[in-house]
């Protein structure tokens, strides 16, 4: 069943994206909490704000097809959507043992395109972009049908390698997708410090890909222009790049209290907040109620509290294992 | 078969493991109609059609960037450097990226990034580099510089099937000047094995790339005066044939270790480290290296020469051990 006014989403997605969108925010905050306990000993960077867009444009993705999505450190709501599982982000985060990347890598740096669907981004910002078109080109020379979906921030946009990388696809037209998110800050740099362009889709002229810039707080609309964007790459039409508009609502990391962003800023942006903001649409277009709301955040609490316990149980890695798995080969991930 | 050059037994592989595999393909700068700038993927195009022979931009990052994202999708990229001097501009996503793929996230990224290297040509400074000494303190890569046409042929073809990225070095400078005959069958020379090239019980030159060929110059010298020299071709500089090495020191109890890259932090110093850990009591002098001054590598050919090692340095270094 559709309601008018939600672009097409059946209520099912509707109420789906609604419960990736608790899901993320509440898996943060108990991160934050982990982290204040000294359980979580790497940085934490908080998504909050961008959650909306985070989920919305990973839901725009088809995983059974083999689409891939990439995401950066703020993008938490993406893998989950694509099937990261919340207690092996605890795993990742508490550096134990049975994480996905066994204590090797912190935070959401992990997947594997081919098993997961999403493959997190590594700290040079910008190298994801060139690694993602060669996904999309793998996946074209498999004659598959895969799309991939890559973020990149206001910041990360300066780098080499997303120009490189933006230039390459757009060349091969391949079929990828990037997501701009234009957050404000880049750690403590401000956009206009990062760029003399007036938007940053205005970077896509350079690339001949097509550029679009959209409110990032507003789920449907994100998830709408991400679909169609996906699904003109899928059907040859090449690169699009969303830049999506939206504000960190925190520091770059938790040890960061962002004294050097205005207040009325924060405040303005408080008020769009994109979750309340979905979940007050789907109030007002009648497919939910704030009782089926609230029983999303039950079970959403549930599900954080069992994930954190069993995360809480793991073991720290073997020191013995430091020194294994350099080359494939060695057989340490076969076990 | 026909005597093959080394440039010949690069293009081969590549010819005969992208037939055998369809997941390999290569991408880089003019490999494609121009057959790359040393003609190195000649017919290549014409052979397996431009889906499988990519010519890119002028984008060191999105070579290495695209070929290791398709690696890990279960292709078998070649990524050409068109002058290894340009590996420096996609360092970052070779280190950072590629090579930390088993390691950190158990994901086999089988790809190989190989091109021309080495001076002696007039390229200059930057078309002269040897680039393994940047990357052997990069955990993740396999490092191979083959120095003769049959483990050009043979090395590149273990670094295609390798499950991990291979940085293949190739000296330009053997490309057209060393020829023989190679087998008419398959064959790969295994990553991580070095060649006792020439047996000798006086003195070890060990060595790689084009310098073995200077260190057979000198042996040949010094075969003159009654000397006898060893000279073991790493071929892997990483991992490298520890045991090759200290069979070989054991053997002779004095060692050269000759490498075209400047001295100061080149690999030699790794193996002369290990030597001096592994082997001190067999040796009888001290472990001697010659390289190239710690200059860039100059344009014009008289200052070229007296950068790069030449043979008076290998022959005056040899006397001064064998007087020790």
């Amino acid at each position: 069943m559709t309601t008018p006014g939600t672009h097409d989403l059946a209520n099912e997605q509707l109420l789906d994206i609604a419960y990736y969108l608790r899901l993320t925010r509440t898996l943060e905050e108990r991160l934050v909490a982990l982290f204040r306990q000294a359980k979580v000993i790497g940085g934490l960077y908080r998504s909050l704000g961008q959650e909306g867009e985070s989920v919305a444009a990973a839901y725009a993705l088809d995983y059974k097809q083999g689409d891939v999505v990439q995401p950066l450190i703020r993008n938490l709501g993406a893998i989950l959507v694509a099937g990261a599982k919340p207690a092996d982000v605890i795993r990742q985060y508490m550096a134990k043992g049975d994480s996905p990347t066994r204590g090797r890598e912190l935070n959401i740096h992990f997947g594997h395109p081919a098993r997961d669907g999403f493959i997190g981004q590594i700290s040079m910002l910008g190298d994801m972009i060139p690694v993602m078109a060669g996904i999309a080109l793998a996946g074209r020379m498999q004659k598959r049908s895969l799309v991939t979906l890559a973020f990149i921030g206001d910041g990360g946009s300066s780098t080499a390698a997303f120009w490189e990388g933006m230039n390459f696809a757009s060349v091969q037209k391949l079929p990828m997708v990037v997501i701009v998110e234009n957050n404000g800050y880049a750690y403590s740099t401000p956009t206009a410090k990062q760029t003399a362009a007036k938007t940053l889709a205005d970077k896509a002229y350079a690339f001949g890909c097509a550029g679009v810039t959209i409110d990032g707080n507003d789920v449907l609309a994100v998830h709408d222009v991400t679909k169609r964007a996906v699904e003109n790459a899928r059907a040859g039409g090449g690169v699009t790049l969303i830049e999506v508009k939206t504000f960190r609502m925190k520091g770059h990391a938790e040890h960061d209290n962002a004294s050097y962003v205005p207040k009325e800023l924060i405040a303005e942006w408080a008020e769009k907040d994109a979750v309340v903001r979905f979940e007050n649409l789907l109030v007002e277009r009648g497919v939910a109620t704030r009782e089926d709301l609230a029983a999303i955040q039950k079970r959403v609490k549930d599900e954080v509290d069992a994930a954190t316990d069993e995360a809480d149980k793991s073991p720290m890695p073997d020191p013995a294992d430091a020194g294994r798995g350099l080359y494939i080969e060695d057989g340490y991930w076969d076990a | 078969m026909p005597e093959t050059t080394y440039i010949e037994a690069i293009t081969q592989a590549m010819h005969e493991e992208m037939a055998r595999d369809e997941r390999v393909f290569l991408i880089g700068e003019d490999v494609g109609a121009y057959g790359g700038a040393f003609k190195t993927s000649a017919g290549l195009l014409d052979r397996f059609g431009a889906e499988r022979v990519i010519d890119t931009p002028i984008s060191e990052i999105a070579i290495i960037g695209a070929a290791s994202g398709a690696a890990l999708m279960g292709m078998r990229p070649i990524a050409e450097m068109q002058f290894m001097d340009f590996i420096t501009c996609g360092y970052d996503i070779l280190v950072n990226f590629a090579a930390m793929n088993s390691y950190l996230f158990g994901r086999a990224c089988p790809i190989v990034v190989r091109g021309p290297a080495g001076g002696g040509t007039h390229g200059g400074p930057y078309h002269s580099i040897n680039p393994e000494g940047m990357f052997m303190n990069r955990p993740g890569l396999k490092i191979v510089a083959p120095g003769t046409a049959y483990d050009a042929k043979g090395l590149l073809k273990a670094a295609i099937r390798d499950d991990n990225p291979v940085l293949y070095i190739e000296h330009k400078y053997l490309y057209r000047r060393i020829k023989e005959n190679l087998p008419e069958d398959d064959y790969i020379v295994p990553i991580g094995k070095a060649n006792v090239r020439r047996k000798g019980k006086d003195l070890t030159i060990l060595t790689w790339g084009a310098m073995i060929w200077l260190a057979e110059e000198a042996a040949e010298e010094l075969a003159k005066d009654k000397v006898s020299v060893e000279i073991v071709d790493l071929r892997s500089i990483l991992p490298f044939d520890e045991e090759a090495i200290l069979e070989s020191v054991a053997k002779t109890n004095r060692v050269i270790i000759l490498h075209e890259a400047p001295l100061t932090g080149g690999a030699g110093a790794e193996f002369a480290a290990r030597i001096a850990e592994k082997a001190f009591d067999y040796l009888d002098a001290p472990i001697k290296r010659v390289a190239a001054l710690d200059v860039p590598t100059p344009y014009s050919p008289p200052l070229e020469a007296a950068a790069l090692p030449d043979k008076a340095r290998v022959l005056a270094a040899a006397r001064e051990l064998l007087a020790y």
